[in-house]
């Protein structure tokens, strides 16, 4: 009975203080919380030093803007981890939403709701210099004769197959670290990243690094397409596409975009 | 014409059998109609046990699959020649050849208290990182060296147990026959020992065939990476109960006949 008045009491305090959002009350796991899932670990620059409270990182800064725009306060967002596969297990899951460049697919959204996208990505071919000096070149045909790597669990492994189509059947591995790893010891010659990702490891990770070309976010094959992660049926889905398309129209979005993602229009295209 | 005591049991196994196929069938029968009225379990079934997705997946993982039993048909040979050597020389009893005693003693020691995929990681991207060129970085020879190294290990320690119940009266017999130390492991205690440890090597290729798996994990495409794939592109688990099936398909007859083994040779020996 305490414990009932006592949540009742909150929710009017919090309902009263802070003007939430209408749409968002009562349908967050906590009331007044808005509890947001990321990576374990997160990475440069989706989120800065592993540490997505602070802000920093762009789906840090997004996951905050977005709260703010549902009527969320800094404080009450919560943040929680899980892998990508605790994000897909069936059942009650421990978050509202889930952003950790999760790509929008069909299939994807039979098992899961997303949101509205918030991110359309390049794809970049990463590389050293030692592959490039061996005369790679930023062409479908060039490409097609390296020995390609991807991280298993991503979008990159079905992309790599349709807008390269390598000779050679490519490496799989478990994480980003994993695929440096196999390039630094030569076992792969290059490997597909969304951009910004690819730009973080060829400066910091990569030995001699390099991004040999892009596939442009304005591509129509396959477009690389963030959104967040919800429950299926979650009710939030359309206060967070409601917030999101405020974010959008407030240019907010394209703000933090430009102070976290590195302009990338140095890259050369890939015909 | 059957005795009456054999008759009686007779009897006795028939209403054992009776009974024993009556409670599995009561139990199997329990959780075909209970597990479905739990509430998740459409979110289960849709998750893990999706007809449509098995049917898209099953033929890709089939194929990855053969990668797996190559990988295992290179390995296995490797492993028994190697694992036998270091039994073998575990029980060298010339004292200026301790040292390779020693070394086979470390061996075993070190490779059978790590983990398999720490070692595979560590070989696997560690010694093609030192700078060693095509092909001979591939992560096939080195994630296969890993496997190899560790299985041996094992191996090695259920040959040596089987040396070592060979009765040391057998050695002194062939050495009083004329034999030669190594005449007589060869002729005389390896026949015997080997044979006596068969079920349980039989144990260790079982694991190693699940283990080939872990091969995945510096980039060969085999059937845990394909589903991985599938699971990660279609959000969904069913990849993985496909490659289950995959593996118990080869497990499930392979511990049979490892049973087999084993109890003709309890028979033999009674």
């Amino acid at each position: 009975m305490k414990l009932m008045t006592f949540t009742a009491l909150a929710c009017g305090l919090a309902g009263a203080a802070l003007a939430q959002d209408d749409c968002a009350a009562g349908k967050t796991l906590t009331d007044g919380v808005l509890t947001i899932a990321t990576g374990n670990p997160a990475y440069y620059p989706w989120v800065l030093d592993d540490a997505p409270e602070s802000g920093k990182g762009f789906e840090a800064a997004v996951a905050y803007a977005l709260a703010e725009e549902m009527g969320f306060t800094a404080d009450q967002v919560t943040w929680v981890r899980t892998s990508f596969d605790q994000s897909i297990q069936p059942g009650a899951k421990n978050f509202d939403v889930n952003l950790q460049q999760f790509s929008i697919t069909e299939e994807r959204e039979k098992i899961v709701d997303f949101s509205d996208p918030y991110y359309s990505s390049a794809m970049a071919v990463l590389t050293t210099q030692s592959v490039v000096d061996g005369g790679a070149q930023p062409t479908v045909a060039s490409l097609k004769t390296l020995l390609w790597g991807a991280d298993a669990n991503t979008t990159a492994v079905p992309m790599l197959m349709d807008l390269i189509g390598p000779d050679k059947q490519p490496m799989l591995y478990d994480d980003n670290v994993d695929v440096t790893a196999a390039m630094q010891a030569g076992q792969i010659d290059a490997a597909l990243f969304d951009l910004p990702t690819a730009l973080y490891l060829s400066a910091v990770v990569v030995e001699n690094g390099t991004i040999l070309g892009q596939f442009p976010p304005e591509r129509s094959d396959n477009p690389d397409q963030f959104g967040l992660l919800m429950e299926e049926g979650s009710p939030l889905k359309t206060c967070v596409n409601e917030a999101l398309a405020a974010l959008k129209d407030s240019g907010k979005l394209a703000e933090i975009e430009a102070e976290w993602l590195q302009d990338a229009t140095g890259v050369p295209v890939i015909e | 014409m059957p005795t009456r005591r054999q008759i009686f049991e007779t009897r006795q196994r028939r209403r054992a059998n009776l009974i024993a196929a009556g409670s599995t069938l009561a139990v199997v029968l329990a959780i075909v109609l209970l597990v479905p009225l739990a509430p998740g379990w459409d979110r289960v079934q849709r998750s893990f046990f999706n007809g449509e997705v098995f049917a898209k997946t099953f033929p890709g993982l089939l194929e990855a699959f053969l990668l797996d039993i190559a990988i295992f048909a290179w390995c296995a040979p490797l492993i028994a020649a190697l694992g036998l050597a270091v039994a073998i020389a575990r029980d060298l009893r010339t004292p200026a050849l301790y040292p390779v005693k020693l070394a086979a003693i470390l061996y075993t020691d070190i490779f059978r208290g790590l983990p398999v995929i720490l070692v595979i990681y560590l070989i696997g991207f560690g010694i093609p990182g030192l700078g060693l060129p095509r092909p001979w970085n591939s992560p096939y020879i080195w994630g296969s060296l890993a496997l190899i190294l560790v299985y041996a290990a094992y191996v090695a320690e259920v040959i040596r147990s089987g040396i070592e119940s060979i009765h040391e009266s057998q050695r002194a017999a062939a050495l009083s026959l004329g034999l030669s130390t190594s005449d007589s492991m060869r002729f005389v205690i390896l026949p015997q020992a080997i044979r006596r440890v068969v079920p349980a090597n039989m144990n260790l290729f079982i694991a190693l065939q699940k283990d080939v798996a872990l091969l995945s994990f510096i980039g060969p495409v085999e059937i845990f990476r394909q589903a991985g794939v599938y699971k990660s592109l279609l959000a969904n688990f069913t990849p993985y109960v496909g490659a289950a099936l995959i593996f118990l398909a080869i497990t499930i007859p392979a511990t049979r006949y490892a049973d087999h083994l084993m109890n003709r040779q309890r028979k033999a020996r009674s």
